[in-house]
C-alpha cells in the first residue's frame, strides 16, 4: 500500500474522494508521524483529535453522497499564530502560554470548511520575529535537513514559519499554514526544499492571526508542489468584512488555472539582486531558473529595482514599528502571563509581565520601534522608511511595464547551521535581503525548490508578480518546478 | 536605552543594558544609510494597496464574532477576574 504520508494535498484529496483510502486512515498516518518527530520539535502542540475528527465527517460525507471540500480529508499543520478555538495559541511565546482563543481565525475556519484537519500547533519564531525559528520560547526547530558532509549539525528550518517547512519536508504534514511578514513563507520554504506562497497584501484576512506588523503580516500555504499550494491558497483567501485591509475580491481559480507554457511572457531579472556574499551555489541556481523558464518560452529581460539594498533597512524601521504598537495589548490584564511582584502597582505589574513574557528579540524589536516612533526622531526614521517604502513599490511599478514577473533567489545561502547567526542581529536580518522588498509593495511572492547544493542542501528559487497576479506567480513556480524536477528528500534521522 | 524600555513599559536590568545598547547602536548605525536618499519629493506610504475603508451596517452585532454579549469569552483568559470586570492592582492609593 502506497505510504500515505509521501502524498500531498491534491492526491490526498483525490484519493480519498475516489476510495482509494479514507481519510481516517490518512489522519491516522499522519498523527503517526507527528509522534514520531518529536526530535524535530516542529509541533508545539499536537492535536490529533482535531485531524480524526474532521477525517471521520469527510468519510461519512462521502458515504452520504454528499459533495466534498477542496481540502476534504488533508490533515494540515497549523502555524501558532493562528487563532484555534479552545486550542492553545501561543506565537510560541511565554507571554501567551496557556492562552486558549475563545474564537477561531478566519483563515483556519475556511480550511475546516473546506474540509481540512488539524494536526497540531506548529512552532514559530516568538511572535514571528525571527529568520531561523531559534526565538521560539518551546526551543528551536531542527531542519529535516542535514548537509552531505557525514556531519549530524543540526540546521535551522528557517523562520518564522520553521515548524511548518521543517513540517511539510520531513512529510510530517502534507501542508501547512504559514505567515509571511519579510519572508516568512518563502524563507524557510527554500531551506526546506518546500514551496511556499505570500499572496497579495489583503487576500487572506488577518482577522484571528497574532499581529506582529500589520501592514505586511500576510497568511499563505506551504507544500510540496506549486498545484498543492494552489489549492490550499484558493481554501484560505476571500473577502472578510472583519479585517478593515481585507480585498473585496472573488477569489480566482488558481489551480485550474495552472499553466506552465510561458510563451508570450517576459520575465524581468533585477541586476541589483546580484550583491557581494551571495553565494556561487545560489547564483547558479538563479541562472538554472533563468534557462528553464527560457525553455517554458518566456523572454529574458534585465530590469532594474534600485531601491533595493534600502528595502530591509526600511523594513527593520516599519516592522518594529507596527509591532511595538501591536504588542502594547500584551500588558498582564486582559489574557496570557501577570507577573505581579509583590507591592507592584499597576505600571510596575506591566513592565514585569513584558519583561518576562517575551524573548530578547521581541524585546529588541519593541525598543527599536519604540525608539523609532518617538518624539524627536519620528521624521527621521519611521517617516523616512516609510517613503522609501513608496520608492521600492514603485521601483516595482516601473518594472511591471517591462515584464510580467521577476525571477530572483529566495535568500543569500542555503540553510545555516543552528547558533551560527543568533549572537549578531544584523547577521540573521541579512537573511531576508531577497524576501523583503515584495513585503513592503504588497506583491504576491512564491518560493520554489530549484536543487540541490554542494553540501546537499536545498535551494529556492522566488518569483515575485505584480500585485493580485497570483496566477502569474504560480505558472511560473509550475514551469520552474517542471523542469528543476527536484525529488530529493531529507533522509529520516528523527 | 533605559529610557525607551521604560516607554515600552519593559523592565530592563542594569546588566542588560551593556550588551543590549552596542546591540541597538549597531542596527541603528545599519537602518541610517536610509538617510542618502533623497525623499524630498517623495510621499510616505499610507496603504499598501489602495482600497476605500468601508463601513459596515449602522446595525448591532453586524457580525455576531465581531458583536457585544461575550463578557465571559472575553474575561475566560484573563489572569484576573472578578465580578464580571478584569482584575487590576490598585491603581488609586
Amino acid at each position: 500500500m502506497t505510504d500515505l504520508t509521501e502524498l500531498g494535498v491534491k492526491a490526498i484529496r483525490d484519493g480519498v474522494a475516489v476510495g482509494d483510502f479514507s481519510a481516517v486512515e490518512v489522519a491516522e498516518a499522519f498523527n503517526a508521524a507527528v509522534a514520531d518527530a518529536a526530535q524535530l520539535n516542529a509541533f508545539i502542540v499536537a492535536t490529533p483529535d482535531h485531524a480524526l475528527d474532521a477525517a471521520k465527517k469527510v468519510d461519512a460525507d462521502r458515504a452520504a453522497g454528499k459533495e466534498l471540500g477542496t481540502m476534504a480529508g488533508v490533515p494540515i499543520g497549523m502555524k501558532d499564530l493562528f487563532a484555534t478555538k479552545g486550542v492553545q495559541t501561543t506565537a510560541a511565546s511565554h507571554i501567551l502560554e496557556g492562552f486558549k482563543p475563545e474564537y477561531e481565525s478566519t483563515v483556519s475556519q475556511k480550511l475546516w470548511d473546506a474540509g481540512a484537519g488539524m494536526l497540531g500547533k506548529l512552532n514559530l519564531d516568538q511572535f514571528a520575529m525571527g529568520s531561523s525559528n531559534e526565538t521560539s520560547y518551546f526551543g528551536d526547530v531542527a531542519n529535516p535537513w542535514r548537509r552531505n558532509d557525514g556531519g549530524n549539525a543540526k540546521l535551522a528550518p528557517g523562520g518564522s514559519s520553521g515548524g511548518s517547512s521543517a513540517a511539510v519536508a520531513g512529510r510530517i504534514a502534507p501542508a501547512a499554514t504559514g505567515t509571511d511578514t519579510g519572508g516568512s513563507i518563502r524563507q524557510p520554504a527554500a531551506f526546506t526544499g518546500i514551496a511556499g506562497i505570500k499572496p497579495t497584501y489583503g487576500r487572506c484576512s488577518r482577522w484571528g492571526i497574532v499581529a506582529f506588523a500589520s501592514s505586511l503580516d500576510q497568511a499563505g500555504p506551504m507544500a510540496r508542489s506549486v498545484e498543492d499550494c494552489a489549492i490550499m491558497l484558493e481554501a484560505m483567501a476571500g473577502f472578510d468584512p472583519k479585517d478593515s485591509t481585507s480585498l473585496e475580491l472573488d477569489v480566482p481559480a488558481w489551480s485550474a488555472n495552472l499553466n506552465a507554457d510561458l510563451s508570450g511572457k517576459r520575465v524581468g531579472i533585477p541586476k541589483e539582486y546580484r550583491m557581494d556574499g551571495t553565494d556561487e551555489d545560489i547564483l547558479k541556481s538563479w541562472e538554472d531558473g533563468i534557462a528553464w523558464l527560457k525553455d517554458a518560452g518566456a523572454e529574458v529581460v534585465e530590469i532594474s529595482l534600485p531601491h533595493t539594498k534600502y528595502a530591509l533597512p526600511a523594513y527593520y524601521i516599519v516592522a518594529p514599528a507596527e509591532a511595538s504598537s501591536n504588542l502594547a495589548r500584551y500588558d498582564g490584564v486582559r489574557y496570557g502571563l501577570r507577573d505581579l511582584p509583590d507591592g507592584a502597582g499597576l505600571q510596575d505589574m506591566y513592565a514585569a509581565t513584558r519583561a518576562e513574557g517575551f524573548g530578547d528579540e521581541v524585546k529588541r524589536r519593541i525598543l527599536i520601534g519604540t525608539y523609532v516612533l518617538s518624539a524627536g526622531f519620528y521624521d527621521a526614521y519611521y517617516t523616512q522608511a516609510m517613503k522609501i517604502r513608496t520608492l521600492v513599490q514603485s521601483d516595482f511599478e516601473q518594472a511591471w511595464e517591462k515584464c510580467d514577473f521577476v525571477l530572483a533567489p529566495t535568500t543569500p545561502t542555503a540553510a545555516f547551521a543552528l547558533g551560527d547567526k543568533t549572537s549578531d542581529p544584523l547577521a540573521m536580518y541579512l537573511n531576508d535581503v531577497f524576501a523583503v522588498p515584495a513585503s513592503l509593495a504588497g506583491l504576491p511572492a512564491m518560493s520554489v525548490p530549484a536543487g540541490l547544493n554542494k553540501d546537499g542542501l536545498p535551494l529556492g528559487l522566488q518569483i515575485v508578480g505584480p500585485a493580485f497576479d497570483e496566477q502569474a506567480v504560480l505558472n511560473a513556480g509550475l514551469a520552474i518546478e517542471q523542469r528543476a524536477g527536484f525529488t530529493a528528500k531529507p533522509e529520516k534521522w528523527w | 536605552m533605559a529610557k525607551i524600555a521604560s516607554l515600552a513599559r519593559i523592565d530592563v536590568d542594569e546588566k542588560d543594558l551593556d550588551h543590549m545598547v552596542p546591540e541597538f547602536n549597531n542596527i541603528l548605525a545599519w537602518v541610517e544609510q536610509l538617510g542618502e536618499v533623497d525623499t524630498s519629493s517623495v510621499e510616505p506610504m499610507t496603504a499598501v494597496i489602495p482600497q476605500e475603508l468601508r463601513l459596515r451596517d449602522d446595525v448591532v452585532d453586524a457580525d455576531p464574532l465581531t458583536g457585544g454579549g461575550k463578557r465571559d469569552a472575553i474575561l475566560a483568559n484573563a489572569p484576573v477576574a472578578e465580578h464580571g470586570f478584569f482584575g487590576v492592582p490598585k491603581v488609586i492609593e
